[in-house]
């Protein structure tokens, strides 16, 4: 479903900051893999979903969704084959419109948009119970501002979004990281649960490691703009945090001592 | 000159009024719905009146003028959206370059002569002061049409499109809106809206000056403040989008009555521009004061430990 090959991207490049962000990052995803990424900071987690999403172009290397070459496409016309969820809470939604209207921004992604109703009353009542199966108290409030709901609330709802027409893709960007413990899991699950339920080709960025062995069915790790390690299948089933931190040393030559954020359990 | 000559006008500055809150519903479109600060504005006010003044000296009718001067104010528009959205200039830089560039295509427009003299005895006009009963009539029936138009079209999918653009760009483009393309198409339609204002404008006040939209952006944004401010305190929560228009063209009325009073008064004509931005300073001013009053340090301090203070 992914074919992401030898991605190349540096910033700011001939000046003092320049920084190598993606180094020959290479990933192929099967239809209907969840694969968690994790790696330290500034290993290029975040870089390589943006650079999959288009919010620059890549320096290098090609990007192919479904067989479809979009390594040319802008970010709004490679969105119709992508749902994606930041880590920022308010980055997913539109604070100023209605739950509903946002919705249905997101019901549209990709087609047309004409003179017709922005929300149509059809849609009103499936929006209802779809936001009903999240549990949050949601649907009862369609019409309110988004900007009234809580993080959390508008990370479900910004999933719900993305999911809204199936994406041949799902990126989510550390998308529980800005969240207490409880908020997180319950986006977790809901996570977990749409995937499933729509099989999902989805990436996740973590910095919980827990959470990258639990969820999914596949794992990569990053380190310097590079994919490091790739587990999947029964290995993925039973991986442990040791074994985990074991490959680091093994794969990288260095041990991982210092970086504190990757070892959060 | 007694309280009667101000009544006796009311009607005509009502008008006015009104023809400045058809300004101001253009300008919401980009300040409010795009947040984006556009001063090409003060520049396509003139544009309209210049060219409807021109069409209409030529013979033409007022229809054509107002369709005309409507089409002139939304290439105006077009041009800062390019200046923004291909070359990259910050938006109120774009709006000024095309505000300043506006002045000299506008003396073009008029044959290089700074003010056009329209009058009603010699040519048929959309409205005029000297018809003031007729006039508010019918600018009150192009308001209520415009605001119609404005909430039919940002309840479609494209409206909503513009909208989520102003309020969240990332989100817009994640949604696969083309964020460039509905900031040029907002600035279109606001300079043509208030090209449009110009038009009515000028044949209201029987010429068309150069200098008239100078001050247009502030008299905007005075009418749009005035009326959230209205909106707020009349409606609170209940508002809805329909009803926020109309306060937009309430506030350019009583911004209007505020002026005639103020002219009434005897202070003079050249003060004008400062009372504006004193008004819009103060309606500006006032929201956050008061916030700030609900919520200050100093409030902090003295309640001390106090748990209901």
């Amino acid at each position: 479903m992914l074919n992401a090959f030898n991605l190349q991207k540096t910033f700011n490049p001939g000046t003092i900051n320049e920084k190598v962000a993606l180094n020959g990052a290479t990933l192929y995803l099967e239809e209907g893999e969840f694969c968690t990424v994790i790696g330290g900071n500034g290993a290029g987690k975040s870089t390589f979903l943006n650079a999959v999403a288009g919010v620059w172009p890549v320096d290098g290397g090609k990007i192919e969704i479904d067989g479809i070459d979009v390594t040319g496409l802008p970010e709004h016309k490679r969105a119709k084959y992508l749902g994606r969820v930041f880590q920022d809470p308010m980055t997913g939604t539109a604070a100023n419109m209605q739950i509903d209207e946002n919705m249905a921004l997101a019901a549209r992604r990709g087609k047309i948009r004409g003179l017709g109703w922005g929300v149509t009353k059809s849609e009103r009542a499936k929006y209802h119970s779809m936001l009903k199966e999240l549990d949050l108290g949601l649907e009862d409030r369609l019409t309110a501002k988004v900007g009234l709901l809580s993080g959390g609330q508008r990370q479900a709802l910004t999933l719900l979004m993305a999911t809204i027409q199936k994406p041949k893709l799902l990126l989510l960007d550390e998308h529980t990281a800005a969240l207490d413990p409880k908020t997180a899991s319950k986006v977790l699950e809901i996570t977990d649960m749409l995937i499933k339920e729509h099989n999902l080709t989805a990436m996740m960025v973590t910095h919980n490691m827990r959470d990258a062995i639990n969820y999914g069915n596949r794992l990569i790790m990053m380190n310097e703009g590079r994919v490091i390690l790739n587990i999947s299948g029964e290995e993925k089933k039973n991986l442990t945090i040791e074994d985990l931190l074991h490959k680091f040393e093994e794969v990288s030559g260095t041990e991982f001592t210092n970086d504190t954020e990757i070892l959060s359990k | 000159m007694g309280i009667e000559t101000l009544i006796a006008g009311m009607p005509g500055t009502v008008a006015q009024g009104i023809i400045y809150g058809i300004m101001a519903l253009g300008i919401y479109i980009t300040f409010k719905l795009l947040n984006f600060a556009d001063l090409s504005v003060d520049g396509s006010f003139a544009t309209g009146g210049a060219v409807a003044a021109m069409v209409i000296i030529s013979g033409h009718s007022w229809v054509l003028a107002l369709v005309l001067a409507f089409i002139a104010g939304a290439l105006a528009g077009f041009i800062t959206g390019m200046l923004h959205t291909v070359f990259g200039i910050p938006d109120i830089l774009a709006g000024i370059l095309t505000q300043l560039a506006l002045y000299s295509i506008n003396l073009r427009i008029a044959k290089n002569q700074p003010n056009t003299p329209i009058s009603v005895d010699k040519y048929n006009l959309a409205v005029s002061l000297r018809y003031k009963n007729d006039a508010l009539i019918t600018v009150f029936v192009i308001a209520v049409i415009i605001i119609a138009v404005m909430y039919w079209y940002f309840g479609t999918e494209m409206g909503s499109a513009l909208r989520a653009t102003g309020t969240n760009p990332a989100m817009a483009k994640a949604q696969g809106i083309s964020v460039n393309v509905m900031k040029a198409f907002g600035l279109v339609i606001s300079n043509a809206i208030v090209a449009f204002a110009g038009a009515l404008f000028a044949q209201f006040n029987g010429n068309a000056d150069v200098n008239m939209g100078r001050g247009a952006i502030v008299i905007g944004l005075a009418s749009i403040i005035i009326g959230d401010v209205l909106c707020q305190a009349l409606f609170k929560k209940k508002s809805n989008f329909a009803l926020s228009l109309a306060f937009v063209v309430m506030g350019g009325i009583l911004y209007y009555i505020f002026i005639a009073i103020v002219l009434w008064l005897k202070m003079p004509a050249n003060d004008m521009k400062l009372f504006t931005a004193i008004i819009v300073a103060i309606f500006l001013a006032v929201p956050y004061l008061k916030n700030k009053a609900n919520s200050s340090f100093s409030k902090a301090a003295k309640r001390g430990g106090k748990v209901n203070a």
